[in-house]
């Protein structure tokens, strides 16, 4: 195990729940590999700028959860696009995708959308959602997505201040 | 064993259902309302961007569950496909207590006088069965006018000068105008055009009893967290349960009209909420299940007199299938247009609904519910990449400064764009499902495509520095304005119900929702419903005494 001082265990300890979300052991649905390599396809299709990437906002954590949920059925789709997005990288750079820096990638995604066309189209509208989407499924971390386009959260609710008799919208 | 009988059974309790409901209870009957769906209402509300009726990636939560209600989808290359209720194909409206009025976005259109007349005006156009409606504006009008003061409706349409003779205005003044109304109003009057405020079934100021809209960009495909858009769940049928005569039975999926040797309905036959057979005998029947399922029940009701379903002597069950084209306009603007004020629609103009040269009716055109960050990403222009950081860029440019515009085209019948069951699939109950299959008529998108460059005109006037269109293709139609499945008419060779909506030759038993509509006018067809209800009802309550 790796040494721990004093500071870094207590910044870890603060971020408990955050890094228990990221741990490998939380995943409901993909292995290690192939959210490694999902992870880095999301960052293609939204990268990080200015604003976070699709990867930094829980695109992967999204759709690893929908795949044990409402997306079983496309869980097959998931392992076999996956593994060929696996050794399609290998064939192009003799590694990973998630080994590769960014114009790699980029080629290996761009080889995806024309060779792989539904697993493609699959993942990047998963991606959009995981990224666009409500927070409460496991993307658009910190509202990442909404921030950038500066709309407001989700109210919460029972907050309703709001007075039903007033004639006038909020 | 059965249950005990009741003067009527009404077989969904949507739109038509629980007007229905709400009149022949009333009226002194006593009425049983089946629903296969739940209740939902505003403390079942979510806000959740990727599960509503709108973008139902993570499922309809306004049911029917993607668990135990398949279908078949058959394309135009004949390929077909199960498809789930969350599936685009499968042409949703919606399963639960008011069904698509819970969580529509309440646009309360009446059609115009010539949508009843459609044949009479532009003639059949080959390869479609266009025809005009047995009965006119005229004779709807005061149940229009009913719909809307029992539900309540605000707007203002005074300033629209082809609407239809009406005797009375809305009940409720329009909502105060968002961004979007500001910027398209002064565009459509220097067009020389007629714009005023969208009636819509929601509240402005308080009504019955409920608070007004509070403005949240959560509208269209959610319940109404204030309960303030008006459906039949918050309206007519509490008013029908609290007369003590009508029982709702929720949970309830209607698996066959039974019907005795003259072809006479004496009961319905249901599965429970515990999944258990129940047979419920009723000296009348009003079935108002969606123009799908409601074609769906009749097909699956076969009797000696009716062998291939109940109404269907003639096989127009389940035929001229259809919804709306609805072509859009999207335009981009150097200003921010984006003011996060509900619902977004706000302003219409119906100067292209008919008299559009060469073509056969058109649409009402109005500005767009609010776009949900999700919704907006695949609303890019043709030439801007779908993915990576251009799009990126392209979200974060003009998510706040765009407006889109859109209409209902009004759509060419087509016999072959139909329901059928599928001689394999069955539902969770064992029930062979709809099998849809068709496509649109090419002078619908012919339509379309005239009408939309209408919308892009209003937002180049607008002072859109972009705008492209898009229109749909060929597809069949059908989704949450589907219609046509079994049609009004005098002919019983040509038509399914009379005028007043009841089978020809099985004299006990209505249809009261869209199946019965001819055409579906250049409009969202949900006040048109109500107000065919409330008539059909009339009609019922006077037979039964006279």
């Amino acid at each position: 195990m790796r040494k721990t001082s004093r500071r870094s265990f207590l910044a870890a300890a603060v971020l408990g729940t955050a890094a228990c979300r990221k741990d490998a052991g939380a995943r409901l649905s993909l292995t290690g590999e192939e959210a490694r390599t999902l992870d880095a396809i999301c960052d293609v299709l939204i990268p990080a700028d200015q604003d976070p990437g699709a990867a930094a906002a829980g695109a992967v954590v999204f759709i690893d959860r929908q795949l044990a949920g409402p997306y079983r059925r496309h869980l097959r789709a998931y392992r076999e696009g996956l593994a060929r997005t696996d050794s399609l990288s290998r064939k192009m750079f003799a590694k990973p995708l998630d080994q590769l820096a960014g114009e790699q990638r980029l080629r290996v995604v761009t080889s995806l959308e024309q060779g792989a066309r539904p697993f493609f189209e699959m993942v990047l509208a998963h991606t959009m959602q995981g990224f666009y989407g409500s927070p409460r499924h496991g993307g658009n971390r910190d509202y990442a997505s909404w921030r950038m386009l500066r709309v407001p959260a989700s109210p919460v609710r029972g907050r309703i201040t709001y007075d039903l008799r007033q004639g006038k919208g909020s | 064993m059965a249950l005990a009988p009741v003067d009527a059974v009404v077989i969904g309790a949507g739109a038509g259902g629980g007007v229905i409901a709400k009149e022949l209870a009333t009226a002194g009957l006593r009425v049983v309302l089946l629903e296969r769906g739940r209740w939902i209402g505003p403390w079942d509300d979510r806000k959740d961007d990727l599960r509503n009726q709108r973008t139902s990636a993570l499922g309809a939560p306004f049911g029917p569950d993607d668990e135990r209600n398949p279908r078949v989808a058959v394309d135009r290359r004949g390929h077909e496909l199960v498809v789930l209720p969350s599936d685009g194909a499968y042409s949703n409206n919606a399963a639960c207590v008011g069904s698509g009025t819970v969580s529509y976005g309440a646009m309360a259109w009446r059609y115009m006088a010539q949508d009843f007349r459609m044949k009479s005006l532009y003639g059949c156009p080959a390869g479609s069965t266009l025809d005009d409606w047995p009965i006119t504006y005229d004779e709807l009008e005061p149940f229009y006018e009913k719909a809307e003061w029992e539900m309540g409706v605000s707007g203002d349409v005074a300033p629209d000068p082809f609407k239809a003779p009406r005797r009375r205005g809305l009940p409720m003044p329009p909502l105060p105008p968002n961004r979007e109304y500001e910027i398209l109003k002064p565009a459509a009057l220097r067009k020389g055009w007629h714009p005023f405020d969208i009636p819509m079934l929601r509240n402005s100021v308080p009504y019955n009893g409920r608070g007004p809209c509070m403005r949240c960009r959560w509208c269209v495909g959610f319940a109404c967290e204030v309960n303030a858009k008006n459906g039949t769940q918050n309206t007519v049928i509490p008013t029908a349960l609290a007369t003590g005569l009508c029982a709702l039975r929720t949970d309830a999926m209607a698996r066959e009209i039974v019907l005795d040797a003259r072809g006479r309905a004496t009961a319905v036959t249901y599965y429970d909420a515990d999944n258990r057979l129940q047979t419920q005998p009723a000296r009348l029947v009003v079935v108002s299940a969606g123009a799908i399922e409601t074609a769906r029940l009749l097909l699956n009701s076969k009797s000696q007199l009716h062998p291939n379903g109940l109404g269907n002597r003639y096989d127009w069950v389940g035929r001229n299938l259809q919804g709306h084209a609805y072509p859009r306009a999207v335009g981009l603007f150097d200003f921010d247009t984006y003011d996060d004020v509900g619902p977004g629609a706000s302003i219409a103009i119906c100067d292209f609904n008919h008299g559009n040269p060469g073509l056969r009716g058109g649409a009402m055109l109005a500005n767009e519910f609010i776009r949900l960050p999700i919704q907006f990403t695949g609303m890019t222009p043709p030439d801007t990449p779908r993915w990576g950081r251009a799009h990126k860029d392209y979200m974060r440019q003009f998510y706040r400064r765009s407006i889109a515009v859109m209409g209902p085209v009004q759509e060419m019948p087509v016999f072959e764009a139909r329901v059928q069951l599928d001689p394999r699939v069955k539902d969770f109950w064992e029930i062979p499902v709809a099998r849809l299959s068709g496509g649109r008529h090419p002078h619908s998108v012919e339509v379309a495509r005239a009408v939309v460059e209408k919308a892009d005109e209003w937002l180049r006037e607008a002072g859109a520095i972009r705008t492209w269109t898009n229109v749909p293709g060929m597809d069949l139609s059908g989704g949450q304005h589907q219609a046509g499945t079994c049609r009004m008419g005098n002919d019983p060779k040509t038509s399914v119900v009379d005028r007043n909506c009841r089978i020809h030759e099985a004299d006990n038993i209505y249809l009261a929702d869209a199946s019965v509509h001819v055409t579906n006018g250049g409009f969202n067809p949900a006040l048109t419903i109500l107000a065919n209800a409330y008539r059909v009802a009339a009609a019922i309550v006077r037979e039964r005494h006279a």
